[in-house]
């Protein structure tokens, strides 16, 4: 186990300069996660168009590097994506992470950065924190049927 | 076992340690720099050895047996109680019921004192810097009575404003219940000030002193306090023990939580009377062990002294707090000055997320806590999410503080 398993540089980078940072204006699903182990909180901007692909995705909120970076990387991992290719890049990761499953390299993208969080535990919960928000968010909206979903402290 | 020494001699902290096995543990290959006491404590060879004795040889239920076994492990298990109670200077050995730790005392004395004696539109008053534990039981009887919770002031070094506090009191304030020492900020509060106040107003208070018990000398007579909840584990004790103190009167008149074995006086098929203190509110078979394991933690830190346990945190914890505000970039809570507080030390290095910083001091071998410390309300006031918080006791050293000064600085440099 070392430092550099955990902050890769692929990690650092997203940590320092996020991506896809800040509220969504035409947002039709806002989600709030909390771990309440450690208080980190992240909230949730997507756009799902009528034909079902996710336009737009954004986040904020605080947390440590592994947590905040993990987000950055997820808006970019499903900007683009029909919900079916979002949902097998969530059980991508969520797989990688929580079962050490290996992951669809080129689906993942720079998710496979965080393989290394695995080697600490406690540092797990950090890095699904944003994927298991817009898992429930693209349940939610599923269930919605297409109405805007905006859900508080759901907690992951 | 420690010589005991003078409080003008001081601790010898070098004896004080190789009491400790897992001190001498290496952690990620670098020796272990524990600094994560208010979370839990270490346990000394004497304590470890007290649960081993009692379970290789004279394991047995206590105030059941008529044989040999049971009637050593009661006497060893109210011998406990009795040290327990000298430490903190009850009045009576039965003033010291055993519980699972502070959260299960409190929560003793919300439903047990708490749904007999407060109703609806009355008052307790807490302070913002309580541990959840000494929070949501309130807010739980608050919603069971139609109750209300009202805050003491204070600002946010955890310097509760005396003046207000004693404005606060109406003919609706039935219990006042606050930290004697928070695990945030490390603020010491005036327990016996809150307390004469209170008692102006015939008002009783409980005292969260999780915190306090293990590190000052408390005197619950010169106090005044009406209950005091304390963990053994954070106290070099086991986890799984700890203490409600009431006084009698009080505990006389609450009514037990748990309904069981050891607390009847005769059970017959639809009702049933209780025995008497403190039997009543300690139903089931209880931690045998751990309160044998409490016992030989207090004879521990007597036999090297509460004042001098004080005096060696007092003087660590100047030297860390002027070590640390020195480091360019680190932001400390609580108290400035090493008078009014004890060994708990929050802090914020540069913007790098405490988690962040726990990582990299336990690459270090320096354990610390991250987090929001069970005080989420407090995290609110401070405006943070999160801390990390190095704690001392009486076994860390200087050249230990000097570590985690690195560390710090280690992972400033590594973020920026």
């Amino acid at each position: 186990m070392t430092l550099e398993d955990l902050y890769r540089e692929v990690i650092m980078d997203h940590y320092r300069r996020p991506r896809n940072r800040g509220a969504l204006d035409d947002a039709n699903v806002v989600m709030e996660g909390v771990n309440p182990l450690c208080g980190d909180e992240i909230k949730l901007w997507l756009s799902i168009d009528a034909a079902g692909v996710i336009t737009g995705a954004s986040f904020d909120g605080h947390g440590c590097s592994i947590s905040q970076s993990s987000a950055s990387i997820m808006t970019e991992a499903v900007i683009g994506k029909p919900l079916a290719d979002a949902h097998a890049v969530i059980a991508d990761f969520r797989g990688m992470m929580l079962e050490g499953d290996a992951p669809d390299e080129l689906r993942l993208g720079d998710g496979v950065a965080l393989e290394g969080v695995r080697k600490f535990p406690v540092r797990i919960k950090c890095a699904v924190l944003s994927w298991n928000t817009l898992k429930l968010g693209l349940d939610e909206h599923a269930a919605a049927g297409g109405q805007r979903v905006e859900l508080q402290h759901s907690e992951s | 076992m420690v010589v005991p020494t003078s409080a003008a001699a001081g601790l010898d902290a070098a004896a004080v340690r190789a009491d400790f096995p897992v001190l001498a543990e290496q952690v990620h290959e670098r020796p272990l720099v524990y600094l994560d006491n208010a979370a839990t404590s270490q346990k000394p060879r004497a304590v470890i050895d007290a649960l081993r004795t009692y379970y290789e040889t004279y394991n047995a239920n206590i105030h059941r047996g008529l044989h040999a076994l049971s009637e050593r492990a009661t006497a060893e298990y109210e011998d406990a109680r009795a040290r327990v109670a000298r430490f903190i200077n009850a009045a009576h050995p039965h003033e010291v019921i055993f519980t699972r730790g502070t959260t299960e005392a409190i929560n003793l004395v919300a439903r047990g004192w708490g749904d007999e004696n407060v109703g609806e539109g009355d008052e307790i008053l807490l302070t913002e810097m309580e541990h959840h534990s000494n929070l949501v039981p309130w807010q739980m009887l608050a919603q069971r009575t139609g109750a209300s919770l009202r805050y003491i002031p204070m600002d946010v070094e955890g310097r509760i404003d005396l003046e207000a506090y004693a404005r606060m009191f109406g003919p609706r304030t039935r219990l006042v219940a606050v930290t004697h020492m928070s695990n945030v900020l490390g603020t010491i509060t005036p327990a016996a000030s809150l307390i004469k106040i209170a008692h102006q107003h015939d008002v009783p208070v409980l005292l969260d002193a999780a915190q306090s018990i293990p590190h000052l000398p408390v005197d619950v007579q010169a106090l005044g306090a009406d209950f005091v909840a304390f963990s053994g584990h954070k106290m070099l004790g086991p986890t799984g023990i700890g203490v409600l103190y009431g006084r009698e009167a009080l505990l006389d008149a609450m009514e037990p939580l748990f309904g069981g074995g050891s607390m009847i006086r005769v059970v017959e098929l639809h009702q049933s009377t209780w025995t008497a203190l403190p039997y009543k509110l300690e139903g089931g078979t209880p931690n045998i062990a751990g309160a044998i394991g409490l016992g030989a933690a207090v004879d521990y830190l007597q036999t090297v002294g509460m004042p001098e346990v004080t005096a060696h945190e007092h003087e660590l914890t100047e030297y860390a707090l002027n070590l640390l505000s020195d480091l360019d970039g680190v932001r400390l809570f609580g108290p400035k000055d090493a008078r009014d507080r004890g060994g708990v030390i929050s802090f914020y290095v540069g913007d790098v997320h405490p988690h962040d910083v726990g990582t990299l001091l336990d690459a270090d071998g320096i354990a610390v806590r991250a987090g929001h410390h069970c005080a989420q309300p407090l995290m609110r006031k401070l405006g943070v999410a999160a801390t990390a918080r190095a704690s001392l006791y009486l076994y860390n050293t200087a050249a230990e503080v000097d570590c985690l000064a690195d560390g710090i600085a280690r992972a400033k440099a590594f973020f920026e």
